[in-house]
């Protein structure tokens, strides 16, 4: 650093000046509560999952078919030609095994997020979603994968809809 | 496969929330401020002498030719109401069961946005002393809230 | 183009620390005064400010960008907030730039400033709501799934081990330890202390990832003829670019950040720079996680696809190498108060090309350096070269 400079300012704490109360300080929360509108797009998606199965845009102009569905094709910038349905199986695109949560709890069992390639959508086009029913240790990239929902009773048009995605058990192998 | 019909029973918007808690440390200015209001019952501002300023609450550098502050001053306890305002409403909307006054009370050539009592509302006028009131020094914390409120300076 | 050459003429920073006393303001105005002594000037001589910080949840104050302003020198000023996420820390110097070489202003404050200790119990948690709410969110992610999820497709695609990557966390916390305001600079850390160290969503072990960091870095920049009036070695800013990608994220190739790739060109066109390879001598790329350096270092074009952690095992991004990467240690080993960590990288820039830097110092007198920034949802590429 320049030799004009013999000290940085800064003052570091650490977590025991705030248990010992060597410093002021004082807590404060926001509660946000929002109702976002799902748009045209993603209400029929939620609609779909609803109904079981995962839905698809395509752009003929592009020759794309990405997923989530939108209203618009980032690409070309014209309005997406149709809302299309795909299937529910895919490819891992990529995946991890995490042991932490999102509030940076430890957890034994590892969750399993993915990128999974739907059939049906371009190539690299994905959704996240987890894996279930799966050693964590056998999961690989290029996986193929199919989703498991939940009954129709149970529900409500949400991704959650889908459990989560399973290797798909292919006769013979 | 022919897309099914949209069920227009299903709702139309995502509800959630965004959960933020923070936890806010007071500055180098803030703490030396708070503790003189904690320990002291003393409200202090910092002077800047090139700009001729002196900043309530006390800050460590001058907004203006951004030099750093070390002329620690007491500006006392009292000050001259500039504004204030009646609150009748919650800020969710509801009815307030008592009426609050908010006042902007000048001290040094900053000052300190507080609660006034012992005051009747019609009595309250732009330019009027107050003088701050103290919790028991037993109750104090380091809080704004040290000061319960302003009230006239007889 | 009728643009003014702009020059960085002054620059200051606070130390990167986990939990800063100071408030925001504070640590704005502690490197907005470091960087105005560092040349000798007064407000009196800034003709604007520009300040970068990223979401307002870390620092807990809603507008933060006006609530900073007092502290960086914003008072009866012209005045911008930018925010790319963590692209902030070089973009605001970009956004300084155009302020100068529009002839808008001559000589322009630029700060950068986060404090991410404010969110509690830990910022990560935060970044819940980068995830789509819709979508996303009902999964209950975490931030470390984005990365850890690029990191496993890079390491897949090119058959990239982690020890491969773990060299660059070594060799940035290594070189931290010559850096006055780092945070976790280590002169003694292993390859095997990083493989070793917890794993929190593998790939991405505990000293994969850069610390959560409060801290503010400020420069000051300025038009052709002033600049030679501040000073005598004045750094120029030869070369910007930014550009962002599809929030899709999912929809993407996360092997390769190709939004990169189009601010490089972008930069690398105004520098009328055409061998970049030969022609920028030194790389702060953006490194919160270790693989994120020569990710970026591809989509540079300083590296092949996927031959980035070659150079690395070579020997040739050491400060003593062909092409010196992260001198200054980076975010793994400084620290990465979000905006802050980028705006420092510059600033290493302005330092290294000045002969400042200290124990830090390239050798060979460089003459021309690269900085790069990325962040949002790992959309957004931003590119600064600068040179004397």
């Amino acid at each position: 650093m320049t030799d004009r400079f013999a000290q940085y300012p800064g003052t570091p704490l650490s977590e025991g000046d705030f248990e010992n109360k060597s410093v002021l300080f004082h807590y404060d929360e926001m509660h946000g509560e929002f109702a976002w509108d799902t748009g045209i797009a993603i209400r029929r998606y939620l609609d779909a999952l609803k109904q079981g199965f995962l839905l698809g845009a395509h752009c003929r102009k592009c020759q794309k078919v990405v997923i989530p569905p939108r209203i618009v094709c980032e690409w070309c910038y014209q309005p997406m030609d149709e809302f299309i349905p795909l299937r529910d199986t895919g490819t891992i695109n990529t995946f991890s095994l995490c042991y932490v949560t999102w509030d940076v709890q430890r957890i034994k069992e590892p969750e399993i997020p993915a990128v999974i390639e739907i059939d049906g959508a371009s190539p690299r086009h994905g959704i996240l979603h987890k894996l279930g029913e799966v050693d964590p240790r056998s999961v690989h990239v290029n996986m193929r994968v199919q989703a498991v929902w939940k009954t129709p009773d149970e529900r409500t048009g949400a991704i959650t809809d889908i459990r989560y995605f399973k290797p798909i058990t292919e006769v013979g192998r | 496969m022919k897309l099914p019909a949209l069920d227009h029973s299903n709702p139309d918007s995502w509800r959630g929330n965004l959960p933020i808690t923070n936890r806010y440390t007071y500055g180098l200015a803030g703490e030396r401020f708070f503790r003189a209001i904690k320990d002291e019952a003393k409200i202090f501002g910092t002077h800047c002498s090139k700009c001729n300023l002196t900043y309530v609450p006390a800050v460590i550098y001058c907004e203006r030719c951004l030099n750093r502050l070390d002329e620690w001053v007491d500006v006392g306890v009292v000050g001259e109401i500039t504004t204030f305002t009646l609150l009748y409403m919650n800020s969710d909307g509801s009815t307030r069961q008592e009426m609050d006054m908010i006042a902007f009370v000048r001290l040094g050539d900053g000052g300190l946005i507080h609660r006034l009592g012992e005051i009747d509302p019609g009595d309250i006028t732009i330019g009027m002393k107050v003088e701050a009131v103290f919790k028991p020094p037993a109750d104090r914390q380091g809080s704004i809230l040290d000061i319960l409120y302003f009230t006239p300076k007889d | 183009m009728a643009m003014r050459k702009v020059a960085v003429v002054g620059a200051g920073m606070t130390r990167f620390v986990r939990r800063a006393q100071e408030t925001g303001k504070e640590l704005c105005w502690q490197a907005a005064r470091m960087a105005l002594d560092s040349c000798g000037l007064t407000m009196d001589d800034i003709g604007g400010v520009c300040l970068g910080t990223a979401p307002d949840a870390f620092d807990g104050v809603h507008m933060n960008g006006e609530y900073l302003s007092d502290g960086a020198g914003a008072w009866r000023k012209p005045y911008m907030r930018s925010y790319v996420g963590g692209g902030t820390g070089v973009f605001v110097p970009i956004q300084g730039w155009y302020h100068v070489a529009s002839g808008l202003f001559d000589v322009v404050l630029v700060v950068a400033e986060e404090k991410m200790s404010s969110y509690y119990p830990h910022a990560q948690a935060a970044f819940l709501t980068i995830f789509d709410h819709t979508v996303e969110r009902p999964l209950k992610p975490n931030l470390l799934w984005i990365f850890a999820l690029e990191m496993n497709r890079y390491m897949q695609t090119y058959g990239i081990s982690k020890a491969d990557i773990a060299r660059v966390a070594v060799k940035n916390k290594r070189n931290a330890a010559d850096h006055p305001c780092a945070l976790l600079g280590d002169k003694n850390i292993t390859v095997e202390d990083v493989l070793d160290s917890e794993v929190l969503a593998w790939p991405v072990n505990r000293l994969d990832v850069s610390p959560v960091s409060d801290g503010a870095v400020a420069l000051i920049l300025a038009a052709e003829p002033a600049a030679r009036r501040i000073t005598n070695t004045p750094v120029w800013i030869e070369g910007v670019g930014w550009t962002l990608d599809t929030a899709y994220w999912t929809n993407r190739d996360l092997a390769y950040p190709r939004y990169v790739e189009y601010a490089a060109r972008m930069a690398y066109d105004m520098a009328g720079i055409t061998e970049p390879r030969k022609q920028i001598h030194f790389v702060e790329p953006y490194d919160p996680f270790d693989y994120k350096e020569l990710h970026h270092l591809e989509g540079l074009l300083l590296a092949d696809k996927g031959c980035a952690p070659q150079l690395v095992a070579d020997g040739v991004t050491e400060r003593t190498g062909n092409m010196p990467v992260c001198p200054s240690g980076g975010l793994l080993g400084v620290g990465n108060p979000i905006a802050a960590a980028g705006l420092m990288k510059v600033a290493e820039l302005f330092w290294q090309l000045r002969g400042e830097a200290g124990t830090r110092q390239i050798p060979g007198q460089p003459k021309r350096g690269l900085a790069q920034a990325w962040g949002d949802l790992m959309q957004v590429g931003t590119v600064i070269i600068m040179g004397v």
